[in-house]
């Protein structure tokens, strides 16, 4: 059955119809072509699908487009845009910060890992523990530990975790002083 | 998958009419499970009632003392609550301990507490499985079963119950607020510990509720012994991993020995499994090792592991008492 739904991406607004089958992250790469977010397992177990939805993390396999008609969706592609498009220089800190630190190989995780981060980072900011936070009464300090178990829900099949967590420790001490 | 009808509900009548008055019907929250199960074939709803609008999404002080959390409230977004972490944390504990950040900016409240089990052969429409095609036998029990259950189990489903949040609520005394078809205007209460069932020969039920009962809120009760809470997760990586075996617990202690305890087990049975034969062992005793273990066992001792996860045992006794023992000072959390 077909649902008529507004979706903006990246700052653009895209009126589209979807049968209500399709996912958040279909809508994004099959129909709209943004294809920045990534389809690894489909089913909400890889996190490369993650976007920034309604400006927090989200991941958009397990998510029916229609249930989010209105919605404002932020991908890596979008995050700190505004450049000269692909080609450009990254505008983003923690895409410049993936660079430095050698944060993939193959690339396909990574605007899952970018999005994510960067969700991570403003949940941090606002004080929200996790669950390697020794007291979760406490305001949580982001060091390797907290890093790494907030951002397990992204899978790196290249392995680079090391340069992962690094370029995000990065961009979080920039951003403390 | 096959086509469906999605609404968006407005007020809570009216969802629980729409789902009430169609036997193919689903509430819809995040859609981390649900969808999921489309996708796989296990659900086949051909309407989806999207109950994420409905005016169920903050977390308010109950007079008494206590806390009413709306159905709609995200999994992230309670756990980030100062009173839950301060209050209750377990709760909190529990939540982050579950799923991924990303899952729980999506994940309901109601949601997680009716999430399925993760039971791979219920998850796979090849396999045969009771909960899923009543009748059909139980691939588990002489197959893969590493993850599931040693207590209350039955010959017709041997599966636990996947939920963090549910044991962290079982452990608090919490109660689950439900509107259904057949109450009218108001809404029945149920302890958190008798909202899931043992499997027995329906394992196709997982919960009391009926086709149509929404859940609108989770009542916490003021409990200042919460504040001295804990939940502890054991599983095979560490983070973004289900229970092997899991312990919430709260202690109060008066004077010398254990005043009052609480006590809930996950990833052990069909249901969180609220321990109460060890809380009966502990009330007026000191708190010390030997007493811990001595619960434990008194708890564990009518376990039923099946040829694959014998290690259950040793495993929840041992988390028991270092989860007790956390808590009462015996050793640093
Ligand atoms: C990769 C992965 C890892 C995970 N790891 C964990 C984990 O470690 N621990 C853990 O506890 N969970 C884990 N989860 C499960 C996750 O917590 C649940 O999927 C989530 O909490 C379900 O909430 P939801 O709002 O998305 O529910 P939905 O998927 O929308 O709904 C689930 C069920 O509840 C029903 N429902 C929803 N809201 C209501 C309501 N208000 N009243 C009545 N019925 C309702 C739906 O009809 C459906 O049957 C994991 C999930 C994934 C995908
Ligand atoms: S344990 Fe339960 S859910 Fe798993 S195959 Fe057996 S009947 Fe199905
Ligand atoms: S594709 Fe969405 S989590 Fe893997
Ligand atoms: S860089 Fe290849 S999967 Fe992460």
């Amino acid at each position: 059955m077909d649902a008529d739904i507004t979706l903006t991406v990246d700052g653009e607004r895209r009126a589209l119809t979807v049968d209500t089958r399709v996912t958040l992250l279909d809508a994004l790469r099959d129909r709209l072509g943004v294809t920045s977010p990534k389809k690894g397992c489909d089913h909400g177990q890889c996190g490369t699908c993650t976007v920034l939805l309604d400006g927090r993390r989200a991941t958009t396999c397990l998510a029916f487009a229609v249930a989010h008609d209105g919605a404002e969706i932020t991908t890596s592609a979008g995050l700190g845009a505004g450049d000269g498009g692909v080609g450009a220089e990254p505008a983003h800190p923690l895409h410049r910060a993936f660079l430095e630190h050698d944060g993939f190989q193959c690339g396909y995780c990574t605007p899952g890992q970018i999005c994510s981060a960067a969700g991570m980072l403003a949940e941090a900011e606002a004080g929200w523990p996790s669950a390697v936070t020794p007291d979760v009464a406490e305001r949580p300090a982001l060091d390797e530990a907290e890093i790494r178990e907030r951002m397990s829900g992204n899978l790196c099949r290249c392995g680079a975790y090391p340069g992962i967590v690094a370029a995000i420790l990065g961009v979080a001490e920039g951003r403390r002083t | 998958m096959i086509p469906f009808d999605y609404r968006r509900a407005g007020d809570a009548e009216t969802a629980v009419a729409a789902v009430a008055g169609n036997p193919g019907a689903a509430f819809l929250g995040g859609g981390t499970n649900l969808v999921d199960h489309m996708k796989l074939g296990v659900a086949e709803p051909d309407l989806l009632v999207d109950v994420t609008r409905l005016p169920f999404d903050s977390v308010d002080p109950l007079p008494g003392g206590g806390l009413r959390i709306g159905a709609g409230v995200r999994n992230s977004d309670l756990a980030a609550d100062e009173r839950v972490r301060t209050r209750y944390p377990v709760l909190a504990e529990a939540l982050l301990s579950g799923a991924s950040g990303q899952l729980r900016n999506l994940a309901t409240t109601g949601g997680n507490l009716l999430q399925r089990t993760r039971c791979g052969y219920f998850q796979d429409v090849t396999t045969p499985c009771n909960k899923r095609r009543p009748g059909e036998g139980c691939s588990a029990r002489e197959g893969y079963h590493r993850y599931h259950a040693i207590l209350g189990a039955s010959p017709h489903c041997v599966a636990v119950h996947p939920s963090d949040l549910a044991v962290a609520l079982t452990a608090l005394d919490a109660v689950v607020r439900v509107r259904g078809p057949r109450d009218g205007h108001g809404e029945r209460a149920i302890p958190a510990a008798e909202l899931h069932r043992l499997p027995g020969e329906h394992p196709e039920w997982d919960t009391v509720l009926g086709h149509g009962d929404l859940i609108t809120a989770v009542d916490l009760p003021p409990l200042p012994m919460a504040a001295r809470s804990r939940y502890r997760k054991v599983r095979d990586r560490a983070s973004y991993a289900f229970a092997l075996v899991s312990v919430a617990a709260a202690v109060e202690l008066t004077g010398d020995v254990i005043g009052d305890v609480r006590i809930a087990l996950g990833g052990v049975a069909h249901k969180p499994w609220r321990a109460t034969l060890a809380e009966a062992a502990l009330r007026g005793r000191p708190p010390d090792r030997a007493e811990f273990r001595a619960a434990a066992e008194a708890e564990l001792a009518d376990a039923q592991p099946l040829r694959d996860n014998r290690f259950k045992v040793p495993m929840a006794r041992n988390t028991i008492v270092s989860v007790l023992a956390g808590l009462t000072g015996e050793e640093p959390r």
